[in-house]
């Protein structure tokens, strides 16, 4: 399938857009790579002015298909901007409202995805720079009851409490996650306003959390993102396309039916002691990471993405990587506890005296939340010296559906008998 | 999201001159036709021409009585086509209406004389506040994600059917004489 992906020479971005729709509807295992490397090319291809096509060439005009067997927006690479908006459902609301409700949806998102109009859209230019935008439907367990019932996945519920956690009602659960990527802020706040839109006759929004990464265009894909403490933020991740990738994060053992092509999600809400961290000193903040602030590389030297030593000592005999560093908590002997992280940070307008309401909205994909994220959150509720200044606030756990098909609607196979 | 069935059978009521004139109408159900209805037609049915998109229709109870179908009509054919009546079987009565400036400087809507015409290799837009199919008499709740069947007539008595489903729209009032513009009010966005 379209081997010549990773090495075709520059084109209009249409062609490339075109082949991955192509690509979409056979988006599995070593389809999905290809996707990725295609995204990948896009948005490192240097922004030259030999291309021949005009708009074709701004990113605004960029799609990313939203038919397929996986739903987008896990696996494309990250935009600039994104919303996540949890919405309850009515309590009266039951699986044939839920069906309409999805259906409504997904057509709406199959079209503002592609840069049309959604139906009935009251301001349609506002969709006409789809700018990579993506909708990911995720289900809370609350969802899938309606539905379904016996189909609920083990992990699908609140996280276990943790000692750490400040968690707020206001920030955490949800029915429906609906995530909203895209590397246009307008066009996200569109999207999104359609879309809710759409909820209403079916529920209410429970919180809708923004976030932002750098710009488009401002520094080179695939850098890894910084948090707003200015730490490089998701250097060991899973990579999409990899074996481990297609095992962690979409694999379905232990999955009911409707869930395959699936996976989960924990949206977290992360809160930084801004204020606090400032009293820290470079030093201090490198020790409680365990990474240099500069490049995100291990106190033990070396590159970004080189290994930690954790055995090594200071002359002192001390740890270089401390005890108590996030990078030596965070980290499993099980190689199966792992997750893929795509996180946001966030960053509200102070008022009055609470000082700098910021943080990162933590966003990871993994196919079995108590298995492999329960026992890392585990480990750094345990100990980890960055606690010291970050606390989760919000919590809340969705299943990721799989995909449609053109004229499908993203959860049809909850309703399969 | 509109599926299409085209039926193309002739419409018994109606004898259009100019399409007898012509090729005589299409379909071969047209036994109370006089002449020409009898001849099997050379050109294409005016139905088997139409396409629509996007259909939509606003989302109403049944007590607030009426609605209206929206979509971007379309003809893929060479000769015009025109839209001259409408029924679903989730309304008691079905006009084609238009919406102008009133006397008094108000919108107003209208049924419009001739139906909707859509030019040869065309579209005709139905839109709020301007030409639309108008559901009356309305015997079931339009909630929003449901779906309704509307089928035209055509100026050849041929016809066609459409799935539109039904959608949340805060505007398209001004055709509500009797609700005064206040459609149900489903509050305000959570955020």
């Amino acid at each position: 399938m379209a081997p010549d992906a990773p090495t075709a020479p520059p084109e209009p971005e249409r062609a490339l857009t075109r082949r991955r729709l192509l690509l979409g509807g056979a988006a599995a295992g070593a389809g999905a790579a290809v996707l990725v490397g295609a995204d990948a090319l896009l948005n490192g291809r240097p922004t030259g002015s030999a291309d021949p096509g005009g708009d074709a060439r701004l990113n605004g005009a960029e799609t990313v298909p939203f038919h397929g067997v996986r739903q987008a927006g896990v696996e494309t690479p990250p935009q600039a901007h994104a919303k996540f908006v949890a919405v309850d459902l009515a309590e009266d609301a039951g699986a044939g409202q839920v069906r309409r409700l999805l259906t409504l949806l997904s057509d709406d998102a199959a079209k503002l995805t592609q840069g049309r109009a959604a139906l009935a859209d009251s301001e349609p230019e506002l969709a006409v720079v789809p700018a990579r935008l993506t909708v990911t439907f995720g289900f809370g367990s609350g969802l899938v009851e309606r539905v379904a019932p016996e189909a609920v996945p083990t992990w699908l519920r609140p996280l276990p409490e943790f000692a750490t956690d400040r968690l707020r009602d206001e920030w955490s659960g949800g029915d429906l996650l609906l995530q909203i990527c895209a590397d246009d802020p307008l066009t996200v706040a569109h999207a999104a306003r359609m879309l809710a839109k759409d909820v209403r006759a079916f529920g209410g929004v429970r919180w809708v959390q923004d976030g932002f990464r750098r710009a488009y265009g401002s520094e080179a894909a695939g850098t890894t993102m910084r948090n707003l403490m200015g730490q490089v933020d998701g250097t060991v991740n899973l990579a999409p396309g990899t074996d481990d990738f297609e095992r962690l994060v979409w694999g379905s053992d232990g999955h009911p039916a409707w869930l395959r092509g699936g996976t989960g999600v924990v949206v977290r809400r992360i809160a930084m002691d801004l204020d606090a961290w400032d009293r820290l000193d470079r030093p201090g903040r490198e020790e409680a990471v365990g990474r240099r602030l500069a490049d995100g590389a291990p106190l033990t030297g070396g590159g970004e993405h080189d290994e930690p030593d954790f055995g090594a000592l200071t002359p002192l005999g001390f740890p270089r990587i401390a005890e108590y560093a996030h990078i030596r908590r965070a980290r499993s002997e099980d190689p199966d506890e792992r997750f893929f992280r795509r996180a946001y940070n966030y960053d509200l307008p102070v008022t009055g005296a609470d000082g700098q309401d910021a943080g990162l909205v933590f966003v990871s994909y993994q196919a079995d939340a108590d298995r492999q994220f329960v026992p890392i959150q585990r480990r750094l509720d345990e100990l980890d010296l960055l606690n010291e200044w970050v606390s989760p606030i919000g919590s809340a756990v969705f299943a990721i559906p799989p995909g449609c098909a053109e004229g499908g609607f993203v959860g049809e196979t909850l309703f399969a008998d | 999201m509109a599926d299409l069935k085209h039926t193309s059978t002739a419409a018994v009521s109606l004898a259009f001159a100019a399409c007898l004139a012509v090729t005589g109408c299409a379909g071969p159900e047209a036994p109370e036709q006089d002449g020409g209805a009898e001849a099997a037609a050379a050109d294409a049915a005016q139905a088997d021409s139409f396409t629509i998109e996007d259909a939509w229709i606003k989302a109403v109870t049944e007590d607030e009585g009426m609605t209206g179908v929206f979509g971007a009509l379309g003809n893929d054919g060479d000769q015009d086509v025109t839209v001259v009546a409408a029924t679903s079987s989730v309304a008691g009565m079905v006009e084609l209406h238009e919406v102008v400036t009133g006397d008094d400087g108000n919108s107003v809507m209208r049924e419009k004389d001739g139906g909707f015409t859509i030019p040869a290799q065309g579209t005709h837009a139905l839109e709020p506040g301007a030409d639309h199919i108008m559901l009356m008499d309305l015997g079931q709740d339009l909630e929003p994600g449901a779906e309704a069947t509307v089928e035209l007539e055509f100026a050849d008595g041929s016809t066609t059917e459409f799935t539109a489903p039904v959608k949340d729209f805060e505007g398209a009032n001004e055709n509500y004489d009797e609700g005064a513009g206040h459609s149900a009010d489903h509050g305000e966005e959570g955020h």
